[in-house]
């Protein structure tokens, strides 16, 4: 039986850390992920773990120090937010290309500008074709376990692959709630050490990364990485079953709440998952067949099994927290209408941007979704799948 | 043991070895070999470089010139990048992960583009946080990979691509960022200017130093292109000594915040003799630009003043 607590999301994510006890953490702060190496910094300074806290000048920094330290032979983990991600971002690129499976703790957060720094998901969707594995999270307990089950996926041989674990800002990861936590020696034989093949400090092979790849090998080396993206989904999979039997909770690539016998479906992801299955609920209530289809793994993206999942639905709505800013939808609802097209699966599909720069989602928001769902399904008429919600119209 | 040049060739093989692409003439490659024989050949190094002339011409997928383990990253992390490596290694001495008994040296170069301009704030980083490794500035006084552009140590008055000598602007109007001073204020333990001049005593020395003094270190190697700076291949050896001796480039080092300077011409040099072989400075030989000689003249003469004050004034309280 595990630990019962009460943590915030932040709390959860730097609890994970100081389980996993990486040997390095390379950060800088930002609202709303702060905290984390707040945290972490007092276990370093308190020896609670064995870490080295790198405590760079800038988060471009933080992934380089990462990736040497990665390279170097070392697990390596980082936490950050929006503008942080943002100035990361050539090292995100250079991370995943060097197969480097390091660790993020990402608290999803509207990039600039103007400046904001509450919850939206920008920032996660600037990195979704980077190479990094994505998870999200609806709440501190899933992004605590996330956290737990990211380096068993992204260290495996067949997929040597950084991964992020995201958590709403703000709204899950200050708002404290109660959690679940394992005791260390179960986090510890659960991960297991890292042993990687090749690395920098091995004096007896040194070895050389990062070189100039030109027209003869990069494509090669582009397909072996997206190949290893491929084989995350077995890996996610393998791990997800793993880690149930050791705690009795079940992940798989997405959640699918009272979609035994839906017929109107919410798909989104993080903390308004949560709001859907409440909205959902109180319309079963009323007779609705609602039902939400979380998503957890967005990279890889589980395309066949969403469209699987969405066969036979009568409509469905697919809220995006990002606004691609491109007069035809958001990457999700991209993605979504996309596995339903290749797989043969037509249901009349409508996309929300919703949530922008940390704009609450309430229940009324999420029903008024529903509502123009029922609305879709009955009139078969979809005019206009590209639309807003919760923002003013003029 | 005193610095012999023959006894260091043979006994010390180079640890970057031939097949890069550097330019015939450039004047990195014998640094970077000169600086890694400086390693006991017992230790092991991680060689952190920037992007840059340097980068493209030694490691192209898939031939290497590093024998010792290497590792890029980007333009502006070189220094970064070589904190996270000493970090891992630092953590995994801790908690026996590596064998207790080796011992691993951190050296990274970049050009003074990935150093004085995009890269400083990666450098200062890694300086200030005290990791235990070497950065190496290779400075040649432009951006010579993309094609010659003006970088801020470029000096006054250069043809670059971005600041061509034309009618009305004559070359680059500003003088060049003072960066080894830069690095003695962020009060590390040892800093020191260098080239590759006639048997590299001055260079193998300061690397020596530099590697083994514990905590972060800095090296600025004035490292002369013949492409960017317009001189004969052959005349390498010739130009690093003329920057010498005008005092455009200064040999000192600064140890725990001591300056010392380790040569001083008894008859300093006009700085003509060190811009004429230079044909990025062709357009200062022209009649009725005698000033540009002058203002070049001035700043030079100003500089080397100032570090015989700054040796003066650091070396005259004794503790």
């Amino acid at each position: 039986m595990g630990i019962r607590e009460r943590l915030s999301g932040n709390e959860a994510a730097a609890t994970a850390m100081k389980q996993i006890n990486p040997d390095v953490v390379a950060a800088f702060p930002i609202t709303p992920s702060t905290e984390i190496p707040q945290y972490f910094s007092s276990f370093v300074s308190n020896g609670t773990v064995d870490t080295e806290f790198v405590a760079v000048e800038s988060e471009h920094s933080a992934m380089s120090a990462c990736i040497g330290a990665e390279a170097a032979g070392a697990r390596a983990m980082t936490a950050t937010s929006a503008n942080g991600l943002s100035l990361m971002w050539e090292m995100i690129y250079i991370a995943s290309s060097l197969r480097l499976p390091i660790v993020m703790s990402l608290v999803n957060r509207a990039v600039s500008g103007p400046l904001n720094i509450h919850n939206d998901h920008s920032d996660a969707m600037g990195v979704r074709d980077s190479g990094w594995i994505q998870l999200f999270s609806e709440n501190n307990q899933e992004a605590y376990d996330n956290l737990l089950m990211a380096h068993r996926i992204a260290e495996h041989k067949d997929v040597l692959l950084p991964l992020m674990v995201c958590q709403d800002g703000f709204i899950t990861s200050h708002s404290i709630e109660n959690i679940e936590l394992l005791e260390d020696e179960k986090v510890k034989d659960f991960i297991g050490t890292y042993k990687p093949e090749h690395y920098l400090l091995n004096n007896k092979e040194p070895i050389a990364i990062g070189p100039l790849d030109l027209q003869s090998y990069l494509f090669e080396h582009k397909r072996a990485q997206s190949e290893a993206m491929k084989n995350a989904k077995k890996v996610i999979i393998d791990v997800a079953n793993d880690f149930e039997k050791m705690t009795g909770r079940h992940y798989g690539f997405f959640e699918e709440y009272r979609m035994d016998d839906s017929q109107l479906v919410i798909v989104c992801m993080n903390s308004t998952a949560g709001t859907a299955k409440y909205t959902a609920d109180r319309l079963r209530e009323e007779g609705i067949k609602a039902g939400v289809l979380k998503i957890r793994v967005f990279r890889p993206f589980p395309s066949e099994e969403i469209a699987k999942a969405l066969a036979g639905q009568k409509a469905v709505a697919v809220l995006d927290k990002s606004d691609s800013l491109n007069a035809a939808g958001g990457a999700l609802f991209e993605d979504v209408t996309s596995a339903m097209f290749v797989n043969g699966i037509s249901v009349p599909t409508v996309n929300y941007i919703y949530g922008i720069g940390g704009r609450d989602t309430t229940e009324a928001d999420i029903r008024s979704v529903y509502k123009d769902l029922v609305e879709i399904a009955e009139s078969g008429k979809l005019e206009n799948p590209y639309r807003y919600l919760g923002v003013r119209s003029k | 043991m005193a610095y012999n040049f023959k006894e260091i060739i043979a006994e010390r093989p180079s640890r970057f070895t031939a097949g890069h692409r550097m330019c015939a003439g450039c004047g990195a490659p014998p640094v970077a070999r000169m600086i890694l024989r400086a390693l006991k050949p017992e230790d092991h190094a991680v060689i952190a470089v920037a992007t840059g002339c340097m980068e493209v011409s030694s490691f192209i997928y898939p031939y290497t010139s590093w024998t010792d383990s290497f590792i890029h990253t980007a333009f502006e992390c070189a220094a970064a990048t070589a904190s996270g490596v000493e970090a891992a290694y630092k953590s995994m001495k801790n908690t026996g992960k590596l064998p207790k008994d080796i011992n691993t040296k951190f050296i990274a170069f970049g050009g003074d583009g990935g150093t004085y301009d995009i890269g400083l704030q990666s450098l200062s980083g890694a300086m200030e946080r005290g990791h235990d490794m070497v950065y190496v500035c290779y400075d040649n006084g432009a951006y010579m990979n993309t094609g010659i552009q003006r970088s801020s140590a470029t000096p006054k008055f250069a043809d670059t691509t971005t600041t061509p000598a034309g009618t009305k602007i004559p070359g680059k109007m500003q003088a060049r960022k003072d960066l080894t001073k830069i690095l003695v204020s962020h009060h590390i333990p040892y800093v020191a200017q260098s080239i590759g001049l006639n048997n590299f005593k001055d260079l193998y020395e300061k690397s020596e130093k530099a590697i083994y003094t514990n905590g972060p270190t800095f090296l600025n190697v004035l490292a002369p292109c013949p492409r960017g700076w317009g001189y004969n291949t052959e005349d390498l050896m010739q130009i690093n000594k003329l920057a010498v001796e005008t005092c455009y480039w200064p040999l000192y080092e600064v140890i725990n915040g001591k300056y010392i300077i380790n040569y001083k011409p008894k008859n300093k040099l006009p700085i003509e003799e060190f811009l004429r072989p230079q044909k990025r400075f062709k357009h200062m030989f022209k009649q009725g630009n005698e000033w540009m000689i002058e203002d070049f003249q001035k700043e030079v003469d100003a500089r080397w003043q100032e570090l015989l004050d700054l040796e003066e004034i650091t070396n005259s309280h004794e503790a």
